[in-house]
């Protein structure tokens, strides 16, 4: 199914592609490892386009940044479709053989003209017909994104929009030609696989699916409760309404990183009970009413990550764990059996079967298997599979075994659910740098020679016509709350756009401006964008 | 990166200024706010324009600042440590700021040493001149060799200002000089009555390989020290179809005791325009570099005013003398840096890095500038070109041996009657050098042949002819053809010392052997220089000269050495003379 949960390429892709889309993503701060294969590619000759509303130090390497407003991307997307088909550069063969839905998309792109989208983002049409031209011409091509296209409220549709681009032009499901969303942790991709969403079972079987989810009914002794969980944002929504009273917290810092933190801290101290399980005691734990010491997973314990090329590596303990701290599995499998569950699998390998046995995609991936050379790639259904490096080969093949081809998604452009108005009249925007790591858990024990701590970058325009000076103290507020920051003003960044990262949380409070709208289709909120305002502190003192 | 910082610092506004102005194609153009194209291939494609963009910063505030290298390593997007890293490389470079007032660049080596330069420093310094002690200024047939630079102005050659002109044996017997003196250098028309562009015209005739073939048949071998065919060097990059490929003429001549190619350039420079053109037509390049080290200034002036009377002439530039090819030529100027006449190093330095070597293989004619099929070869070299075309093989192997055919320049030095540039055949013994040039001035002592990196020579080789296959039997090099000669009134262990701390300075620090061992080897002969035991030092000089010989990547390492363990093995270490 054209769909799956997760990217479609390999790194090793990355690196011989001939053209690379990176679209709301600071790959080169934000995802460093993944970027060293972007820049082999762009060493042996290959393009790269960068769209995002700031000229990050990722789009820096780009043959073409197009500084697009801060979310309207979907009309973006949907102009370079429209010049794509209007130029005749859309792969025929491909729509008519493995797509369905284009002659409905082809319509409904048609008010998305080159000037009607550069009214809307702000980028010259000549830019986006290039940009159009460029992808569609490749031999192949990679469109990379991460969270500047999924936090926004209709996250889901900005990824489709970029979906139809590929469909569009055959870039999927080749090698070399891919769509490839960036993960933020090593296993972010590995927590997807084993079921850590609301309606999937590990393997990402549906959890409505009855057949599925009676093997594991079998496996553990309990019947299933078919109904789909609530996902981050309606739990908290269910916190509020007050019929969600318990939370089991792992690894999550949500008292720092969720939007509308003062909300969110309202509402996680008035629940009956919250359980933290994690490395550190973070502002979270220090609100629960039981803290699980766990272990780290990358060095203290074993088991698998499974990697953005949904490849699955074992990782060994590289040194022993404090006393008092168990491995998470073995805290979860001590909790079930308390709870009366017939869970026996003891060892991170007896799991890891147990798991084989009940994912037909983890199947052929036995621990002897991965032991040996750097891991395999799911799916991967058998002890003779040799894993898959792309996903959706068979969009390609004549045959298309019975499955659903591929569809057009029609998308409208909606921007921002906060609009900016003379009293908000700056559009912020977040993301993270280099040295830092999320709300700073991780990252702040560390020393870092370019670290300056959380500032709002600012265009050189607004700093004059608010005329402040380099590193001045202002009073930064949205319509939920306000904080002090120092400004860090920008020669190149576009006006109107203001950036901070929330790497501080205990300096500087940033997701209390930030906007908790949220994507009913994926559950993430709009961190993206929000409507600020900017006022000189009286009594604040500029210094450079 | 740009997320890579030198300092904070901001130009000022004549930096900014000459920066905008010098770079007219900046790699990353604003189209509008929200349209940037840059992109790793622009940024290659500008990278080159580091070095000359160094100077003028330099030129422009008598030092390189923070703020302007910032600058400029912003506009050409190199990151600005990475720019530092670069600037910091050259000789020539100032990276902090200097007192008012110009600075004088004094030659120190030993020729200049002879020539007076200790005084000439004193008599500066007491009149409160700033004066850096130089290695060799490539002037040494008029000593003592200085020049200068000044804030806001082009640097200045200053010995042809307070010495004699150039010197050089106008004979009839030259061929390769035989324009020397009898036109105007800068002249194209002045050229054209020597017989200036007919072989670039005959060699159109010819077609490229024919005039290989010629280059091949004629048995011409490299100049610039190590004698490789040169036939072969334009075939190989010949039979490469890949476009781009490129000619580049190698006049970084910082050898001590040389300045042939500084006479090249200042006197006919375009003998090596058109002789780089045949080159280029010849094997498919279009684009030649002419790397000239940057005291030679006048050359520079010259070889840049020829350029554009060529262009103008048509004999540059696309369609070259009526064919249907494309020829374009651009100056580089090195910046203080004896390790830029390397190739590869050469190579870098132009491409905009640090000047250091890079391993081989791979070769220049298969990855050489910019990483395409490049031809580098010496300016006398290309002048042979010209001797072939013009007159024949047969004519041009009427000269030297049948192993080393045609004639060779020579440079003499230091005690010599008449210091100078002197054309010889191959063959031309040492005794028969040293009287044309007038006889030693003194009792001769031992002659230094091949430069720095050549080798001492016994008062009983004078009679050896002077040919590749004769010095290699003697354990001799020709090198570059410098022929410093040292009478007895001389201390050979001083100019061992020097020459030791000149390689211990031009050492790029790449290799550990070169740059440790330059710096033992000139340890080891200054603890001799003071009486202490001899022998250890001997043996640990060999041992240096063992390992840099062995282990070094580039000439510089395999040849620091050589001058030293010849003067050891002559025993002019034994005995102080008076």
């Amino acid at each position: 199914m054209f769909g799956a949960g997760g990217g479609t390429s390999s790194y090793q892709e990355a690196e011989e592609t001939d053209f690379v889309l990176l679209w709301g993503s600071n790959a080169r701060e934000a995802h460093p490892i993944y970027f060293h294969h972007v820049l082999k590619a762009l060493k042996s000759g290959a393009k790269m386009h960068a769209v995002d509303p700031r000229r990050t130090a990722s789009a820096k390497f780009a043959d073409a940044w197009l500084g697009i407003d801060v979310g309207t991307d979907i009309a973006l997307a949907n102009a370079l479709a429209r010049e794509i088909i209007a130029a005749g550069l859309h792969d025929k063969q491909f729509i008519e053989h493995s797509t369905s839905g284009f002659n409905e998309f082809a319509a409904h792109v048609e008010t998305y003209t080159l000037n009607y989208a550069s009214s809307i983002t702000g980028v010259p049409a000549k830019a986006i017909q290039d940009l159009a031209h460029s992808y569609a011409n490749a031999p192949t091509a990679q469109i990379l994104w991460t969270l500047g296209i999924t936090e926004h409220h209709n996250g889901v549709d900005n990824v489709l929009s970029l979906c139809n681009l590929a469909l569009l032009t055959g870039h999927v499901g080749r090698w070399g030609s891919g769509l490839v969303p960036l993960r933020g942790q090593n296993n972010v991709q590995g927590g997807g696989d084993m079921g850590a969403l609301p309606n999937k079972l590990p393997g990402f079987q549906d959890l409505t699916d009855n057949t599925a989810r009676q093997k594991f009914s079998d496996t553990y002794g309990v019947e299933l409760n078919p109904h789909p969980g609530l996902h981050l944002t309606l739990m908290f929504e269910a916190m509020a309404s007050g019929s969600l009273k318990g939370l089991y917290v792992i690894g999550e810092n949500p008292a720092d990183s969720e939007a509308d933190v003062s909300h969110t801290r309202n509402l996680l101290a008035d629940l009956e009970l919250l359980v933290v399980q994690d490395i550190f005691l973070t502002k979270t734990a220090e609100l629960a009413d039981v803290v699980l010491p766990a272990t780290v997973g990358w060095a203290e314990s074993e088991g698998t990550v499974t990697s953005s090329e949904r490849r699955v590596q074992r990782v060994r303990a590289a040194v022993e764990a404090p006393a008092g701290t168990r491995d998470d599995h073995a805290i979860i499998g001590a909790v079930a059996q308390l709870l009366g569950a017939k869970w026996t699998a003891e060892t991170p390998e007896a799991l890891w079967d147990e798991l084989r046995s009940l994912s037909p995609m983890h199947s052929g991936m036995s621990y002897e298997r991965l032991e040996g050379g750097s891991g395999l790639q799911w799916p991967c259904t058998d002890l003779d599979h040799p894993g898959t490096p792309f996903l959706h080969g068979w969009l390609w093949e004549d045959d298309l075994g019975g499955r659903e081809r591929a569809p057009f998604s029609l998308t409208d452009h909606e921007g921002p659910k906060e609009q900016l108005t003379d009293e908000f009249p700056i559009r912020l925007t977040t993301g993270r740098v280099l040295d830092s790591y999320n709300t700073g858990v991780q990252s702040r024990g560390y020393n870092s020679p370019i670290r300056s701590g959380d500032r709002l970058e600012i265009s050189h325009l607004d700093a004059t016509s608010l005329n402040l000076l380099q590193g001045e103290l202002v009073r930064v507020s949205s319509r939920r709350g306000s904080v002090e920051m120092e400004v860090d003003i920008k020669a190149d960044q576009v006006a109107g756009l203001a950036f901070t990262t929330f790497h501080f949380p205990e300096l500087i409070d940033l997701n209390l401006l930030t906007n908790d709208e949220w994507d009913p289709k994926s559950g993430t909120a709009e961190f993206k964008a929000a409507a600020i305002r900017i006022d000189k502190l009286t009594s604040g003192v500029g210094h450079v | 990166m740009s997320d890579l910082k030198y300092t904070a610092a901001s130009p000022d506004s004549d930096e900014r200024a000459a920066v905008d102005n010098f770079v007219n194609d900046p790699p990353v153009k604003h189209q509008g706010e929200r349209w940037v194209i840059s992109g790793l291939s622009r940024t290659r494609e500008t990278r080159h324009l580091l070095l000359p963009g160094l100077h003028l910063l330099q030129n422009v505030k008598g030092w390189i600042s923070p703020g302007g290298l910032n600058y400029l390593a912003e506009m050409l997007q190199v990151p600005a440590a990475e720019a530092y890293g670069v600037a910091s490389f050259y000789d020539l470079f100032q990276l902090e700021e200097p007192e008012d007032g110009p600075l004088y660049h004094v030659c120190v080596d030993p020729v200049c040493a002879i020539g007076g330069s200790a005084s000439y420093i004193e008599e500066l310094r007491a009149n409160g001149q700033r004066v850096h002690e130089s290695p060799c200024l490539g002037q040494c047939e008029r000593p003592p060799a200085s020049f200068v630079q000044i804030k806001g102005e082009e640097n200045q050659d200053l010995t042809a200002a307070t010495n004699d002109g150039p010197k050089f044996d106008a004979n009839d017997a030259n061929r390769l000089l035989r324009r020397f003196g009898r036109h105007t250098p800068t002249d194209l028309a002045s050229y054209k009555e020597q017989g200036g562009y007919e072989a670039l015209t005959l060699a159109i005739d010819l077609g490229g390989t024919r005039v290989i073939e010629m280059l091949s048949e004629s048995g011409l071998t490299g100049r610039g020290g190590a004698a490789f065919p040169t036939g072969v060097k334009w075939q190989s990059v010949a039979n490469h179809q890949s476009a781009p490929k490129y000619v580049v003429a190698n006049a970084d001549e910082s050898e001590p005791g040389t300045f042939k190619d500084r006479m090249i350039l200042e006197n006919d420079p375009f003998a090596l325009i058109e002789a780089m053109t045949i080159a280029g037509l010849s094997t498919g390049c279009e684009k030649g570099w002419i790397y000239i080290r940057g005291e030679y200034t006048t050359a520079a002036d010259r070889l840049t005013s020829a350029i554009s009377e060529a262009y103008s002439a048509q004999l540059l530039g696309t369609a070259v003398a009526g064919s249907a090819a494309t020829f374009d030529l651009e100056i580089r100027q090195g910046a203080g840096a004896y390790i830029c006449g390397e190739e590869t190093s050469l190579f870098n330095s132009i491409e905009g890095f640090r000047g250091e070597p890079r391993s081989k293989p791979p070769y220049p004619t298969d990855s050489g500038l910019f990483g395409q099929p490049t031809i580098v070869n010496n300016p006398e070299t290309f002048l042979n070109v010209l001797e072939i075309l013009n007159y024949g093989v047969e004519q041009y192997r009427s000269a030297g041996t049948p192993d080393s055919p045609g004639t060779k320049l020579f440079c003499l030095s230091g005690d010599i009657a008449r210091p100078g540039l002197y054309e010889g055949q191959f063959g031309i013994t040492l005794r028969e050098l040293l009287s044309n040039a007038g006889g030693v001035d003194g009792d001769l002592q031992t002659v230094l042949l091949g430069g720095a990196a050549g080798t001492f020579v016994s008062p009983q080789l004078l009679d050896l002819p002077l040919t590749f296959e004769d010095t290699k039997a003697h354990d001799l090099t020709l090198g570059s053809g410098a022929v410093m000669v040292f009478s007895t009134k001389v201390k050979v262990a001083d100019v061992l010392v020097r020459l030791a701390q000149f390689f211990r300075d031009e050492s790029c620090g790449q290799c550990v052997p070169c740059r440790i061992g330059t710096v033992r080897q000139h340890e080891a002969l200054l603890q001799i220089g003071v009486g202490k035991p001899k022998n250890d030092n001997v043996l640990l000089l060999e041992d240096i000269a063992t390992v840099m010989t062995d282990a070094s990547i580039c000439g510089l390492g395999q040849t620091a050495a050589s001058a030293v363990r010849s003067a050891i093995s002559l025993g002019l270490l034994d005995e102080q003379r008076t």
